[in-house]
């Protein structure tokens, strides 16, 4: 995905602040391919870059789809709505350093819109339900972000911890409206002939529901890291740096901390609300077990093994998140285990592998990479200066 | 894609052949005969919460029904078939649910999935299995939902619904505790709604507090107090084990004893004891708590050690080498899965998809199995057990207080139920008659 970030922070200028949140951060710190000057055939406006990032992903996810079976396709699109919410998470902690464990009580609200505004007689048109869904999930954001804004470390953690717990409950308690424990189901939306057709022109396959549903959570996921790429690297995301490494110098150079913080806190809830909306239609049900604290941590560990502040981390993560416990219980089958013990193991070991990536990539794997790209580059520059 | 069309040209192939073929009987050949079928296997596909929460107890369902397929298996399979069981863990999270029936139906392309355990998890994917054409046999639900031929015409549930339980035991308490002022204690969604509407019927006027608790939540001293608040004698429960547990836990610390009666989900005692033992700390160590309780039985389980069925079920667990006892919840799979058998029978020696629907609505209501009352199944009804008997709870037995009574949804009468008691095969493993 394109994960371009500011050109403005040089390895130097991070060093500069207090060390931990650079390492922390170091996948969204790292200098770009355009600050560099470099040999680079991408263009230099930021938003034609992204651009054609986009096409090309595009491009790339259709193949994808196309060369793969259904059971594939349909593993994509939990890969998409946990990467849209950990896209959106990651530019909450990883950018302006305020963590929220309430992510998952933000999809719920965006899950609970789309399955209430999709079960009528004649349901809007899907865009129209998933924007319902964004600007209600950013409301409750914004209303959460003021709440944050004043809050630091386990304070912040231990409110939104709150919204995680506590959001799910009002299924229960408006149980005719919001179905309870069970659920709403959500009806799927027909697909349309020109993408029956285009598929059928394209690749031969039978476009069946599955797949429509999953060029649907494709397409959002490129949207979501587009738009967020360019905010990224826009002035926000400066100033949202800003705001997270040093609040003295930011707010002396007129930055108003709560306003930007709350900001944050939208953005990421919107997105949070776009993934809930793909969630409800992938899953086919909302219910509040759904929904658990799990969720929201989940997400959290996606972005942190990923990277924090990195878009291509928190789609990494997030593919981790689908694929990893699934490996690892075939094979735990495999090994001649039954499936409840490989369930089992499956959970130690993925346990022992964050353990292990917050050991010896602590900023993440495409953090670490990066810093690890970065040193050597710095060591060739260093030897052709003296040279 | 290739695949599934070589499976639709070979399902027509399957359907002519039989045709033709009926008055050869055993001269017919296997054929692969729709997804998921091969000439010598057949792959069934289910959801359990193997971790998590909702585990204890309900993650050992799979390993009876693996117990009787292995037996089914050793002995011959289906039509020379071997069943392949295939079950994957869903921690009762409705989105893990649909994940592993994804993958269930579409990379391991089971032919049906059988015993999906949840309300909520189930729930979140008959729409798929719906639309896709899968079977989708006897959820491990009491839920209402599965009993919709018309919306979904390939699920069917199992188990006696959560409203007739409730309707029996209403006339049960009405008939022997006349005096008794009932408290409610209901677990807050489908199963607590369905059971006090059942109750309701017949102990309108008993009532005289309904007390509702949040799963999760376990801190129920508010509700038990509130109950004893009210002077309820006689306590009615729809709650799963861990609630009945600390239910009792809550009213031994409130000096609160009333006739506990619960429903057939929150009683196992073995369950219970050891949950009571763990919640205490040691202070209770055993299910003696629960002695004197009243509850109701559709199967049989390892409480009636001298049963026939359970007999069966003790020879089954001990050939099948799994470590562990014969547990209520093992009992409860092998059921399921000696019908399973029953349908796949019934459904004909190179059966489709829609051949094993056809035979559930068809033949469902004829079959004898280890169920004390016969099911439901037609065209128009999807509904299991049409029954159960209340009986009393004794350290780990139990004692049968009333026939087995039979009923239906709505404000069908009670009736005693006129079959006897059906004795298993002497091979232990059903033999129906197809049904084309």
């Amino acid at each position: 995905m394109s994960d371009l970030q500011t050109p403005a922070s040089s390895p130097a200028s991070g060093a500069a602040t207090s060390d931990a949140p650079t390492t922390a951060t170091a996948a969204s710190n790292a200098s770009s391919v355009q600050a560099t000057g470099g040999r680079t055939l991408l263009p230099r406006n930021t938003l034609l870059r992204h651009l054609l990032v986009l096409v090309l992903c595009a491009v790339g996810a259709v193949i994808l789809l196309e060369s793969t079976d259904l059971g594939f396709n349909a593993q994509i699109g939990y890969v998409a709505f946990y990467a849209i919410a950990a896209g959106g998470l990651t530019l909450l902690t990883g950018l302006n350093g305020q963590i929220s464990l309430g992510h998952g009580a933000l999809m719920a609200v965006g899950a609970y819109t789309t399955a209430l505004l999709l079960d009528v007689e004649e349901p809007l048109p899907l865009v129209v339900i998933f924007l319902a869904a964004i600007a209600l999930t950013s409301l409750v954001g914004a209303v959460v972000g003021v709440a944050a804004a004043r809050l630091h470390g386990p304070y912040l953690a231990g409110a939104t911890l709150a919204l995680a717990v506590g959001l799910p409950g009002l299924a229960l308690y408006f149980r005719d409206f919001l179905g309870g424990e069970q659920g709403l189901t959500v009806s799927s939306p027909d697909r349309p002939d020109w993408f029956v057709e285009g598929i059928r022109t394209l690749s031969g396959n039978s476009a069946s529901g599955v797949k429509w549903i999953a060029y649907i959570a494709v397409a959002c996921l490129l949207v979501t890291y587009f738009l967020l790429a360019n905010l990224m690297r826009s002035r926000i995301g400066r100033t949202w740096r800003a705001v997270r490494d040093q609040e003295v110098a930011a707010e002396l150079s007129g930055i108003n901390l709560g306003t930007w913080r709350v900001l944050a806190f939208l953005v990421s809830a919107a997105a949070a609300g776009l993934a809930g909306a793909v969630l409800a239609l992938v899953v086919r049900l909302t219910a509040p077990t759904a929904f658990t604290i799990v969720l929201s941590l989940s997400l959290l560990t996606a972005i942190v093994i990923g990277g924090l502040g990195s878009l291509l981390g928190a789609l990494i993560g997030s593919a981790l998140l689908v694929f990893l416990p699934r490996a690892l219980r075939d094979a735990g089958e495999s090994l001649d285990m039954d499936a409840a013990q490989a369930a089992e193991i499956s959970y130690v070991v993925y346990g022992v592998i964050l353990v292990l990536v917050m050991l010896f990539a602590p900023a993440g794997l495409v953090g670490s990479i990066r810093l690890a790209w970065m040193k050597q580059r710095a060591r060739r520059a260093g030897a052709r200066t003296r040279g | 894609m290739a695949a599934a069309t070589v499976a639709t040209t070979l399902a027509a192939c399957g359907g002519g052949d039989s045709g033709g073929g009926g008055g050869g009987g055993d001269s017919a050949e296997n054929e692969a005969s729709d997804i998921g079928i091969t000439e010598d296997s057949i792959k069934l596909g289910a959801h359990y919460p193997l971790t998590g929460v909702a585990a204890p107890g309900y993650s050992e369902i799979p390993t009876g029904v693996q117990a009787y397929f292995d037996f089914v298996n050793a002995n011959g399979g289906v039509n020379g078939r071997d069943i392949e069981f295939v079950y994957r863990d869903d921690a009762y999270n409705p989105t893990n649910t649909s994940q592993v029936v994804n993958q269930l139906v579409l990379e391991d392309e089971v032919f049906a999935i059988m015993s999906g355990l949840g309300t909520p998890t189930h729930n979140a994917v008959t729409d798929f299995l719906n639309s896709e054409g899968v079977p989708d046999l006897f959820v491990s639900s009491g839920s209402r939902l599965w009993d919709d031929p018309e919306e979904k015409p390939y699920t069917f549930g199992w188990q006696p619904d959560y409203e007739i339980e409730g309707k029996i035991i209403g006339q049960y308490v009405a008939e022997n505790f006349p005096d008794a002022k009932v408290g409610l204690f209901l677990q807050g969604d489908d199963f607590g709604e369905d059971g006090a509407a059942g109750a309701r019927q017949y102990l309108e006027d008993q009532i005289v507090a309904e007390e509702t608790y949040v799963p999760g939540n376990t801190d129920v001293r508010p509700q038990i107090s509130a109950l004893q608040a009210a002077g309820a004698d006689f306590v009615l429960g729809f709650n799963v084990p861990s609630y009945t547990a600390l239910s009792q836990l809550t009213a031994l610390q409130l000096g609160y004893a009333p006739q506990w009666f619960y429903s057939n989900v929150g009683s196992d005692p073995v369950l219970v004891g050891s949950l009571l033992a763990r919640f205490s700390e040691g202070a209770v160590s055993d299910a003696s708590l629960l002695d004197g309780v009243l509850t109701t039985e559709y199967i049989p389980g390892v409480d009636n050690p001298d049963n026939e069925w359970t007999q069966l079920w003790q020879r089954v667990w001990e050939e099948s080498g799994q470590e562990g006892e014969l547990t209520n919840y093992r009992a409860y799979g092998m059921s399921q899965a000696y019908t399973m058998v029953q349908a796949l029978q019934s459904a004909g020696q190179n059966p489709t998809r829609d051949d094993l629907v056809a035979a559930v609505e068809q033949a469902g209501s004829e079959w004898e199995g280890p169920g004390f009352s016969p099911f439901r199944y037609s065209e128009d009804v999807h509904a299991g057990y049409s029954g159960m008997l209340v009986s009393r709870l004794l350290g780990e037995g139990s004692e049968e207080l009333t026939p087995v009574l039979v009923t239906d949804n709505g404000d069908a009468e009670i009736t005693e139920a006129e079959n006897e008691p059906a004795s298993p095969p002497e091979s232990g493993i059903p033999d129906e008659e197809p049904i084309n």
